[in-house]
């Protein structure tokens, strides 16, 4: 790459990183701001003096979410969601991204599914349509609305098929030669090397059902039976909450005189945040260069 | 990124078939296998997407809930009618078309520069930690970033408190209706310009170098290099992109809406899913209309899928898009 050492070339230097390090300071302060009024005592937050650092610094809005029986709930039907939707979620769309990723010779009708599936993509019933085809199917209140539906995550599948429509012909029929039926070909070839791309789909699998809080807020009537997002949603938007706070909070005999609503809220939020933050910054090459794993370049 | 689908196998010659392919026959009489295998896929998409087509139906009757689909009263084109006569369908139309617009273009400029202005960084470490902190909100739901904005844009909150010190009037982001728009526009683009400069990123990346080199060594600066080279480099992406996006000009940001929209912005802020799901699933003024919701609901699937269409076939020919 080309080197200018003028002195144009060292402003231009220090305009592009100062301008670049202003983006990342803005893409992090509002979390620092968000962080500092979790942990900032009751006086400073309800005089709005904090910034982005904690003024009377505490722990109790931490204390009281890690005994709040109905986010504890919600917290761990969301984990359960994601356990359960991106296991059935994997295994479903790899036995279905297997046969579409072979030749039409083998599958007649092969594009023709393609078609339909990319249709579906497209185009659903609509907001209501998909409503009452729920409840027909009694799936309203049920546990298992924030799994099925979603099970088949068609453009998740796309990119299984074209991974798998780029490994080795060769490598395939060397195996059907030997006598191995597709199961066989699928299970025990194609998916120990296709680790990278299930690794990508796992992921987003999963962030994608820790982040959804729209289903549950629809189609399940029990607030007890929400996931977490679903419940942080209803507590985001109230703008007033319903936790009592302040010298008088108390709760089962414990006092919590430094929390506040928007300290509730905001650790909340935060915890509900935690484990993307946390796996983000070590998995991202995943997140961000995996989309391109099934493309065949030129 | 353009993504070539491989063509059908081209029949090897017959002598190195018999050699080394297995017989097509064996291998037919296990095709069995792969249908099979489609068959879960099958099911979930009959139940979960075409059952529910069904329902279009409502779109054309006075929905009753008591009577069920069949059993309620036809009325045609009523409930469409009744829609466009309203004061809400332009409004909500308009606000759809204005947010979304304004993400569109505001986002991918901020993309595009953004990912001109890494792509000149030389150090590694800076340049993972900007990419690392601008593209995790993108990963975060609109709860979280919603919950988070809400906090920060407040009238009391640091935003709020800045524009004081420097002397500047509060902004009600999210309470004045004038401004509400720019909030979503804006709040949008930060969350997502890290991820959207992906794509360029790796577009600039194939830039073939000696390009840069053959233009340094005929005399071009910086400037020109960007203008000669970088810029026409990256425009099958730019069309690319703009191509696709012009599928999704009527999803103007549900969830996000959503979270952040109260009463005092709704003139500006409903857009045509909000205003499906509160006439559906929330009812206004009382009312639940799921008629009337099916039927604005089934309009924007319409209008969605023809933009998508289009968008694709133009993506295919300005761009050379190919999906599979």
């Amino acid at each position: 790459m080309i080197e200018e050492r003028g002195a144009f070339d060292i402003l231009f230097k220090v305009a592009l990183y100062s301008i670049l390090m202003l983006l990342v300071v803005i893409c992090v302060a509002p979390f620092l701001h968000v962080i500092a009024v979790s942990l900032s005592g009751f006086a400073a937050v309800s005089e709005k003096r904090v910034s982005f650092w904690p003024i009377g610094f505490h722990l109790e809005n931490y204390r009281y979410i890690m005994g709040d029986e109905v986010f504890l709930r919600s917290f761990g039907i969301s984990v359960l969601r994601v356990v359960v939707g991106v296991t059935l979620s994997l295994l479903i769309m790899v036995i279905t991204a297997y046969p579409l990723s072979r030749d039409s010779i083998y599958m007649p009708g092969r594009t023709l599914f393609k078609m339909i599936m990319l249709f579906a993509m497209l185009f659903d019933g609509g907001l209501i349509p998909t409503f009452l085809a729920y409840m027909s199917l009694g799936l309203i209140d049920s546990f298992w609305v924030l799994i099925m539906p979603g099970a088949l995550n068609i453009f998740l599948t796309i990119i299984i098929i074209n991974y798998f429509r780029g490994i080795s012909r060769e490598l395939w029929e060397a195996a059907m030669l030997d006598g191995a039926n597709h199961f066989d070909v699928l299970f025990r070839i194609f998916l120990p090397i296709s680790q990278p791309v299930l690794a990508t789909v796992a992921l987003f699998s999963a962030v994608g059902h820790w982040n959804s809080w729209f289903d549950g807020l629809i189609f399940l009537k029990t607030q007890a039976k929400w996931p977490l997002q679903s419940y942080l949603y209803s507590l985001v938007t109230t703008r007033d909450l319903q936790w009592r706070t302040g010298a008088g909070a108390a709760r089962a005999g414990e006092l919590f005189s430094q929390a506040t609503p928007e300290g509730l809220a905001t650790t909340m939020i935060l915890v509900a945040a935690i484990p993307i933050l946390l796996v983000y910054p070590f998995l991202q090459r995943y997140f961000i260069h995996g989309l391109t794993l099934g493309s065949i370049k030129e | 990124m353009q993504t070539y689908a491989p063509g059908p196998a081209l029949p090897l010659p017959r002598a190195a078939a018999v050699e080394r392919r297995p017989s097509l026959r064996r291998v037919l009489r296990q095709s069995w296998m792969l249908y099979a295998m489609l068959l879960p896929a099958l099911v979930l998409l009959i139940l979960f997407r075409f059952y529910p087509m069904w329902g279009i139906l409502i779109a054309f009757k006075d929905y009753k809930f008591a009577e069920g689909i069949l059993g309620s009263p036809w009325v045609g084109l009523g409930n469409f009618q009744t829609f466009f006569a309203s004061r809400n369908a332009w409004n909500i139309i308009r606000n759809t078309v204005f947010i979304s617009l304004g993400k569109i273009v505001l986002g991918q400029i901020t993309a595009i520069v953004f990912a001109l202005m890494l792509n000149e960084v030389r150090n590694r470490p800076f340049k993972r930690l900007t990419q690392t902190a601008t593209t995790l909100p993108h990963f975060l739901s609109w709860v979280i970033v919603g919950g988070i904005m809400i906090q920060v844009l407040s009238t009391s909150g640091p935003v709020n408190r800045l524009l004081k010190e420097i002397g500047l009037p509060a902004v009600r982001f999210l309470g004045n209706p004038a401004v509400f728009p720019w909030t979503l526009i804006l709040s949008d683009v930060w969350k997502g310009f890290g991820f959207g400069a992906v794509i360029y990123l790796a577009a600039l990346t194939s830039i073939n170098p000696e390009l840069y080199e053959a233009a340094a060594v005929d005399g071009a600066g910086r400037f020109a290099r960007l203008r000669f080279i970088t810029i026409p480099g990256i425009t099958p992406t730019i069309i690319l992109m703009s191509c696709l996006s012009l599928g999704n000009i009527l999803n103007a940001g549900f969830d996000q809406v959503l979270v952040l929209y109260n009463p005092s912005v709704m003139s500006t802020g409903d857009i045509i899913d909000t205003y499906v799901f509160r006439v559906g699933l929330v009812g206004q003024g009382g009312l639940l209309n799921f008629g009337l919701a099916a039927a604005v609901g089934l309009l924007k699937s319409i209008a969605g899928f023809f933009l998508i269409v289009l968008s694709y076939w133009l993506a295919g020919r300005l761009a050379n898009y190919r999906i599979f």
